[in-house]
């Protein structure tokens, strides 16, 4: 009897393997378990069984009972989970279509690059200020040590407005009206719009220039290679190398070009830093006393440095663009890179 | 400027390469753009003696001859007369390349062998000589290359000259420079002068009426000079740097402008009427004609050089054509003078004439250098013309060019700027290699007398600056500056710019730059009236191009022909923005007026996606985006009006818009008139809002409100209007009555059509009714709702629908 016991409960567990529906399964319990079930009839002849077994053969049945009964029960589950999924994935999707969203607008890359610089710069303590596009010949020159009539203006072609107002050609006059109004010490960074008559695949008549200014006791050149050495390292990546070479603004003495090793080449000399493998990035430059005198500050207290770069050119070469001219062009194309 | 290593050579040691030399002179100050290297017109040619010459025995002007080089005989045919056995001549040999572009190859010319060619200096492009074999000096060695004999080829350095260094504008200005940066000597031969008996003084004479423009004005006399083709050698140096040669006085003059830097001027004296020279200021309107052929009218300060009775050259700047040195010239009167360089500099300009004297002067010659540059010009153009120096010169000087003084310098204060600690004996070697003259009268003071060629240097901080770049930058240790705190300012207006930036790129808007002039025709285009202030336009008086001649008033041309031009492109559904200036003239002697706009343009559909909605933009999209924008930037008291908007919108799709009853722009569809005017494919909405208002503006702080935790009850009305009531005007009403209980009112329907009355429409509000303290009754809801409803209706003479 135990043998028919055993293998009734291998029947039972093979053909709950083979049912894949809920009526299967439900099929399986009726046949073994139900009241005219498999099981039930072995128990209803336990009379055959020896009354010594008896006991034995009860517990047995039960045993074998409550196992189908939970494996059974594991099965039903099993399917009513399979079953919602299936409605699920008759519910399927292409995901692979676009999604659906107001597509965000761009931030012109001029200004991109101008926010990264002010961000840097802010964190040395520089705050942003500003001034007029259209300026006095006094603030855009000659307060900045460029006489009238002197070679050093042929240094920036000028738009004239009148005969004493020109659209400014650097962002430098910035620094002079800030001067004239405040005291030392003074840390400030004027981005900004400004103008010289040339145009062509590296000039526009109109670009874009960040001036910075720091004046303070005890300022030397060698904090100027500081906080420039720190500048573009951020800008550029903790690798590059810099250097800085003399050079001549008006407005700065001693004065110096600050480049920086070929982002293209690295150096072994191509097509954007002519070979050279250098690119200028730069003009600063320790303010000239002259200036300091315009202005009212004793240069013998106080010493600072100025700098000034070009921001299309670091968008250029940031991004890879070679003709500065796409900047104010606004293909939407163009603009929608960034 | 091109500096020839080869002339540079001349003056001083340079045992570097190229690169080399390029990257100390850059690190220097002088910044070198380029190394170019000039290679001869031919390749191959070598150094050959001619054995023999016999006749050619089947043609009458050929010969046959056989020449060596030194390793081999070669037998060459040849139509020159000029060669006898001996002569060493320039032989081409089979494969070399000679101009033209041919390559020499071993021929039969009437029978006879001919591996090779003997050259004339034209067939060489070396001189202009044709008419027989270019003859080299006897011992030449055989075999060696033609350019190595004459000394062609050469590398030519293009240096970056800055305005400050005018004294690096000649080859012994740069060899200066490379012997302070390298150690090496400079190495300058003394000029020694042959005179003859005849004075000067007894031929001409030179007056300067106007000293200030021309403090000093030396002249030299060379007679008999015969004018004719320079030598090798100097046409080799000036075509090196650029210069055409012309003939062996003109290039005397050039070739020691480039090096020594100053400019000098050859006149042939015949053409001196008087045989004599004034320097004077031009009379207003005197007119002149200089050496390029020109015409030109001057005006009344312009330096001349005169002779007796007309101008014969614009002082330092060009000769004139009456007086130039011809193949027949041949007595020379050479000048060399030193001009006021304010003075040049404004003339040159003014007459656009922006030559290589021009450009020295203007910069500032050595005062002191002019008569060393005379006498050099004389002695070569005496010794390559066969001339003779006549006694004396002349040398007047009747306004000294004040030199600097001595310059009082601090070894403490050098440290200081640079952020050194260099030892007052490098100081002193530095400064001693550029030529100063350096005393130290005290430990760490020193007392400098710079050269008279140094003009740029006047004061302590132009020899800090010398110390620095010759010390070398690359050895100033990097430091930091001290915290001592800057008072932060802070421009409103920026952040604000930032916020709009964000918000309006997250809605979609994309930011485009446009140039801040414009056509002056913009104004036009837009139909503004005559009387608008956006019509005070500033001119610029040399712009380049008239398209881009007047500052704009206006932000919104610059989008409209964005957007005209991305339409060219099949770009029309666009959604931009631009923040910048405007400038409103304020008339003659004040600078314009200059306001902070935002602007933005929208057009097409509101989406590029296919596949999602595709409906067209309208009013009430570009109106969300400035309304959104006043939300995020917590400005709840702006209105929007419909009546006297501007006269490029759709008079019944626009609207000016309001902060506190003060206007700060609009907002609307373009006017079809102006959308055709401009070209436009499609049509589009626009807005401008000052930026400077808003900044001033005070967003209110924020306050939390308590939210209530009873529910909202709400009721829905549709009021029956005329079609041309604002709903605006309908809420002002409702909200009025400041009825506690109503928490807001939305308008969730308009209609307009069947069912009702021409000329009127529905307007559907839904009130929402909430207390702070408890669920409200639907008796309580009713009252409030009939009051609304009954006073609105009192006010505004609406129906309500249905009833």
């Amino acid at each position: 009897m135990i043998g028919e016991l055993q293998q009734l409960e291998k029947d039972a567990l093979a053909e709950l393997a083979t049912a894949t529906i809920e009526e299967q399964i439900l099929a399986v319990r009726t046949k073994y378990l139900g009241r005219k079930g498999l099981l039930t009839g072995l128990l209803r002849n336990i009379a055959q069984v020896p009354d010594e077994e008896k006991p034995l053969f009860g517990k047995r049945c039960n045993e074998v009972k409550e196992r189908l009964n939970s494996k059974i029960d594991d099965a039903l589950k099993i399917q009513s989970s399979r079953k919602k999924e299936d409605i699920l994935l008759k519910e399927k999707i292409d995901v692979t279509l676009p999604g659906r969203f107001i597509s965000c607008g761009r931030i012109h890359p001029v200004i991109q690059v101008r926010r990264e610089i002010c961000a840097i710069f802010a964190s040395f303590g520089f705050s942003v200020v500003e001034g007029p596009e259209v300026e006095l010949d006094y603030y855009n020159f000659e307060a900045l040590n460029i006489p009238k009539d002197h070679p050093a203006r042929d240094m920036q072609d000028t738009f004239y407005v009148e005969e004493n107002v020109v659209l400014r050609t650097h962002t430098s006059p910035v620094q002079i009206r800030i001067m004239e109004k405040v005291q030392p010490p003074v840390r400030i960074l004027s981005p900004g719009r400004v103008y010289r008559p040339d145009s062509d695949i590296s000039h526009t008549p109109m670009f874009h220039q960040m001036e910075g200014l720091l004046v303070d006791k005890g300022i030397s050149f060698g904090d100027l290679k500081g906080i420039l050495t720190a500048f573009l390292k951020k800008v550029f990546g903790d690798k590059t190398t810099l250097r800085f070479r003399p050079s001549f603004f008006p407005f700065t003495e001693p004065s110096a070009e600050v480049d920086i090793r070929c982002v293209m080449c690295n150096g072994t000399g191509c097509r954007v830093c002519g070979q050279s493998g250098w690119l200028e990035i730069l003009g600063s430059g320790m303010v000239d006393p002259a200036v300091f005198q315009n202005v009212g500050y004793d240069p013998e207290t106080y010493t600072g440095f100025a700098f000034g770069l070009g921001l299309e050119r670091i968008a250029m070469l940031k991004y890879g663009i070679s003709d500065i001219r796409l900047f104010f062009e606004n293909d939407i194309r163009f603009l929608r890179q960034f | 400027m091109l500096v020839s290593l080869k002339w540079l050579k001349d003056y001083v040691e340079v045992d570097l390469s190229a690169a080399e030399l390029a990257d100390l002179l850059t690190m220097a100050g002088l910044e070198v753009d380029e190394i170019k290297l000039i290679k001869p017109a031919f390749n191959g040619v070598i150094a050959a003696q001619i054995i023999s010459v016999k006749p050619h025995p089947s043609a009458d002007k050929l010969s046959l001859c056989d020449v060596t080089d030194g390793l081999q005989t070669y037998p060459i045919v040849c139509g020159a007369k000029n060669i006898k056995a001996g002569d060493i001549v320039p032989l081409a040999k089979i494969g070399a390349t000679i101009p033209g572009g041919y390559t020499i190859k071993s021929s039969v010319l009437r029978g006879e062998k001919s591996d090779g060619m003997l050259c004339s200096e034209a067939e060489l492009e070396i001189g202009d000589d044709a008419t027989g074999i270019m003859q080299l000096p006897p011992g030449t060695a055989l075999g060696k290359p033609l350019e190595d004999i004459l000394d062609l080829g050469d590398t030519v350095l293009d240096v970056g000259i800055t305005p400050n260094r005018a004294d690096c504008l000649s080859m012994i200005g740069i060899a200066r420079e490379v012997a302070a940066i390298t150690g090496k000597k400079m190495k300058i031969e003394a000029c020694e002068i042959r005179e003859s008996a005849e004075d000067i003084n007894s031929i001409t004479s030179v007056k300067i009426i106007d000293s200030d423009l021309c403090p000093r004005y030396s002249a030299r006399m060379i007679k008999d000079v015969k004018i004719g083709p320079s030598p090798v050698w100097m046409k080799t140096r000036l075509e090196a740097v650029g210069l055409r040669s012309i003939n062996n006085v003109v290039d005397v003059t050039n070739f020691v402008m480039l090096e020594m830097g100053q400019p000098l001027h050859s006149f042939d004296f015949r053409f001196l009427e008087e045989g004599r020279i004034v320097v004077r200021k031009s009379r207003q309107d005197e007119e002149f004609i200089s050496l390029d052929g020109k015409s030109r009218k001057l005006d009344a300060d312009t330096l001349l050089i005169c002779d007796g009775v007309k101008p014969v050259a614009i002082g330092g700047i060009m000769g004139g054509l009456n007086s130039e040195v011809k193949d027949d010239t041949q007595i020379v009167f050479l000048e060399s003078a030193y001009f006021s360089p304010a003075s040049i500099r404004r003339s040159a300009r003014r007459l656009a004439m922006p030559t290589d004297a021009a450009f020295r002067f203007e910069r500032g010659i050595d005062p002191e250098g002019v008569l060393g540059a005379l006498n050099r010009a004389a002695t070569l153009i005496a010794s390559l013309s066969d001339g003779v120096i006549c006694k004396n010169y002349i040398d007047e000087y009747p306004l000294k060019v004040p030199a600097a003084a001595d310059i009082s310098l601090r070894l403490s204060r050098i440290n200081a700027i640079i952020g050194t600690s260099i030892k007052s004996e490098e100081v002193i070697k530095i400064l001693q290699s550029i030529g100063m003259d350096v005393r130290e009268p005290e430990i760490g003071r020193y007392l400098v007398t710079p050269p008279t060629y140094r003009v740029d240097i006047g004061r302590e901080i132009d020899l800090i600056e010398e110390v620095a770049r010759l010390y070398g930058y690359d050895r100033v240790p990097v430091t930091l500056p001290g915290v001592s705190v800057a008072e932060m300012v802070t421009i409103p207006r920026l952040d604000l710019e930032e916020r709009i930036r964000c918000l309006l790129t997250g809605t979609g808007y994309t930011e485009v730059i446009n140039y801040s002039f414009i056509t002056p025709l913009s104004v036009d285009y837009l139909s503004l009236k005559e009387n608008d202030e956006r019509r005070r336009l500033v001119h610029i008086k040399n712009p380049l191009v008239e398209d881009q001649s007047v500052m704009r008033t206006t932000m919104v041309f610059g989008l409209l022909d964005t957007l005209r031009k991305n339409a060219n492109n099949g770009s029309v559904n666009l959604k931009l923005f631009e923040m910048g200036r405007t400038f409103l003239s304020r008339g003659e002697g004040t600078l314009p007026e200059e306001r902070n706009i935002l602007a933005g343009l929208l057009s097409g559909t509101i989406s590029d996606d296919l596949w999602n909605s595709r409906r067209n933009v309208d009013f009430y999209d570009i109106k969300g985006c400035i309304a959104n924008m006043f939300l995020d930037l917590k400005i709840n008291n702006c209105q929007y009006r419909s009546e006297n908007t501007e006269t490029f919108l759709h008079p019944g799709k626009s609207c000016n818009i309001y902060l506190n009853d003060n206007k700060i722009g609009y907002a609307g569809e373009l006017h079809p008139d102006v959308q055709d005017k401009m070209d436009l494919k499609v049509s589009s909405y626009v807005f401008e809002i000052n930026l400077d208002i808003m900044a001033t503006h005070n967003a209110g702080d924020i306050t939390y409100k308590e939210i209530s935790k009873y529910p909202a009850v709400t009721r829905d009305v549709a009021f029956v209007i005329g079609s041309g009531v604002e709903t605006d005007h309908m809420l002002n009403i409702v909200l009025q009555q400041k009825e506690d209980l109503l928490e807001n009112v939305v308008i969730f329907d308009i209609y307009a059509g069947k069912g009702l009355a021409e000329g009127t429409k529905s307007l559907g509000l839904r009130f929402s009714y909430r207390a702070p303290d408890k669920t409200l009754t639907d008796l309580e809801v009713n009252n409030a709702h009939e009051k609304i409803v009954r006073n609105t209706i009192q006010l505004t003479g609406a129906k309500v629908r249905g009833e």
